[in-house]
């Protein structure tokens, strides 16, 4: 009975897990016969400045991003887990980027960031009239930016979640022996969250890794201006099916699945955290 | 700190983020009604003038219920393959996860199959499909996108299934009744809310995909949503408003599931991650 989903995921997901490994080793254009390259394609990859500036901006999107969302889901996630007059009303429109897709978000912000005809041309805010999108200075903030705006919601729905579960008797507590705000945060609200904050962080940074629809999109495509927003995926998807060198793309990506399966494991090492019990937990 | 100023703080900060999320939205509502000309010319935050429906007309002569549909027929396909795959998958692991080492062993795949980025594997799902003859089909976006969507299906419904009592599924064995009978009539309505929950998750998730067709599909009668909008932005180009409503139309089919259905998607969204 278990058969379905494990033809399902061993061919779409298993499968091409191992295909990666073995089309890196290979010479194929996407259309014509796959041939034998050998190490050919790892050398060419790993001696290109290109895929060290791309690993590199990789990483600049994965810390600034998780340096810039937790802060500010923890907090909306305090606030809407509290008993706030207006909290459901704000909850309701802290929502919407999560029913928008990637795509929708990507060409909205890019109209909106237009320095023509975008929101910079309203009164009082021409100092957003700049080329956040088109500059090579920029462009990688405004594009850190809108994955915040994306996400955020998302994070700040689980933080909520967590912090609704931690027992009120340990705030009780806390209040009988005098602990004021500043502390029962720090000495409660904080360690009970150490599996939400874990959770959070481990899907931030596996999340980083493989940003692809929306820089796609705010870039028309390219990982640009120049390569000012090229990260690992872009890179993959422009050398393999703009440049017809899936060989070198897959060696590409083989780093991405390494990266993403070793950071995983490394959050949740560190943290003696197994999603198996978050699981089994949830719901 | 003084109570009040902290208050204020809050506040402003709340206030700060809503009209971050806020003025985008009002921005593309309100461009999306404008004509080119007011588009150039006006404020962009004051409200339009002649608010006009001509962009939508011309999105809606532009194709635009093909796309629906294919969106539509692709993730209605996808999360019904899913969840029935998953539906099975779970309840033999969880029957069968103490004896068997075999459904211990799925249940780790499954698990490492969270971990696994789609965009890594895209080169080979690619070969895989051209290999099927699957290129440019509306299946060839169905198949994967149901795969990518089991592993978090599969260990929802397990950790749901867990606290069903192992006494209930052994009382109907004893009457006689097959694994398929005990799977029909006591796992599945037994785990219904959970079902309705991940299946709304996953057809979000489905609805708003763009690498699978992207990579997959081809011709323009293909298309799903979001891909549709990158083809309708190569084809308004410079005509903002007339993308904005494109923007507009593709979500608001997401936008009326989660005016019915708040509760699930806010608890598939969290299911599974939150502790």
């Amino acid at each position: 009975m278990a058969a379905p989903a494990l033809v399902l995921f061993g061919l779409f997901g298993v499968v091409p897990l191992a295909g990666v490994v073995a089309l890196s080793l290979a010479r194929w254009d996407g259309l014509g016969r796959l041939g034998w390259a050998g190490a050919a394609n790892w050398r060419a990859v790993l001696t290109d400045a290109g895929t060290w500036e791309s690993l590199w901006l990789t990483v600049k999107v994965m810390v600034l991003s998780w340096l810039v969302q937790t802060p500010i889901a923890l907090a909306l996630g305090l606030f809407q887990a509290g008993r706030a007059r207006w909290r459901a009303a704000f909850a309701v429109l802290f929502f919407l980027p999560l029913l928008l897709s990637a795509v929708a978000i990507g060409l909205a912000w890019q109209a909106l960031l237009d320095p023509a005809f975008g929101i910079g041309s309203a009164p009082g805010l021409h100092w957003l009239a700049r080329p956040l999108l088109g500059s090579p200075d920029l462009a990688l903030y405004t594009v850190i930016f809108v994955i915040a705006w994306q996400f955020i919601p998302f994070h700040a729905l689980l933080y909520q979640a967590g912090i609704r579960q931690i027992p009120a008797a340990l705030y009780e507590a806390a209040a009988i022996d005098g602990a004021n705000r500043t502390a029962r945060f720090v000495h409660i609200t904080l360690p009970q969250l150490r599996y939400t904050i874990v959770t959070s962080t481990t899907l931030m940074l596996v999340g980083s890794l493989t940003y692809f629809d929306l820089i796609f999109v705010l870039s028309g495509g390219t990982g640009g201006p120049g390569t000012a927003t090229r990260v690992l995926p872009l890179a993959m998807y422009i050398t393999g099916f703009q440049a017809h060198d899936m060989g070198r793309a897959s060696a590409v990506a083989t780093v991405l699945v390494v990266a993403g399966l070793g950071l995983s494991l490394l959050t949740t090492r560190l943290s003696g955290f197994t999603r198996m019990d978050s699981l089994q937990e949830g719901l | 700190m003084t109570t009040t100023l902290r208050r204020a703080l809050t506040a402003g900060a709340t206030l700060l983020w809503t009209a971050i999320v806020v003025v985008p939205v009002y921005w593309v509502v309100t461009t999306s009604v404008r004509s080119r000309a007011d588009f150039v010319t006006a404020n962009p935050l004051a409200p339009p003038d002649a608010p006009t429906l001509a962009n939508y007309r011309t999105v809606l002569a532009g194709g635009f219920g093909t796309y629906l549909l294919n969106s539509v027929v692709v993730t209605l396909a996808a999360v019904a393959v899913t969840a029935v795959a998953s539906l099975m998958a779970a309840f033999v692991i969880v029957r069968h996860g103490n004896g068997s080492a075999w459904s211990r062993r799925y249940f780790r795949l499954f698990l490492l199959g969270l971990a696994i980025p789609l965009q890594a594997v895209i080169i080979p799902v690619y070969l895989l499909i051209i290999r099927m003859q699957l290129y440019d089909s509306l299946l060839a976006i169905i198949l994967p996108s149901a795969a990518f969507a089991v592993p978090v299906t599969v260990l929802i419904l397990v950790s749901f299934l867990r606290d069903v009592p192992a006494s209930l599924f052994e009382a109907m064995v004893v009457d006689g009744a097959g694994e398929w009978r005990v799977l029909l009539s006591l796992a599945a309505p037994l785990v219904r809310p959970a079902l309705v929950t991940v299946i709304v998750y996953d057809g979000l998730q489905v609805w708003n995909g763009f690498l699978f067709p992207l990579i997959l599909t081809q011709s323009g009668d293909r298309a799903v949503l979001p891909l549709a909008l990158t083809l309708y932005r190569g084809q308004f180009g410079i005509d903002v408003p007339a993308t904005m409503a494109a923007v507009v139309l593709s979500t608001l089919p997401m936008l009326a599931v989660y005016i019915l259905a708040r509760r699930q998607l806010v608890a598939g969204l969290t299911a599974g991650f939150s502790k």
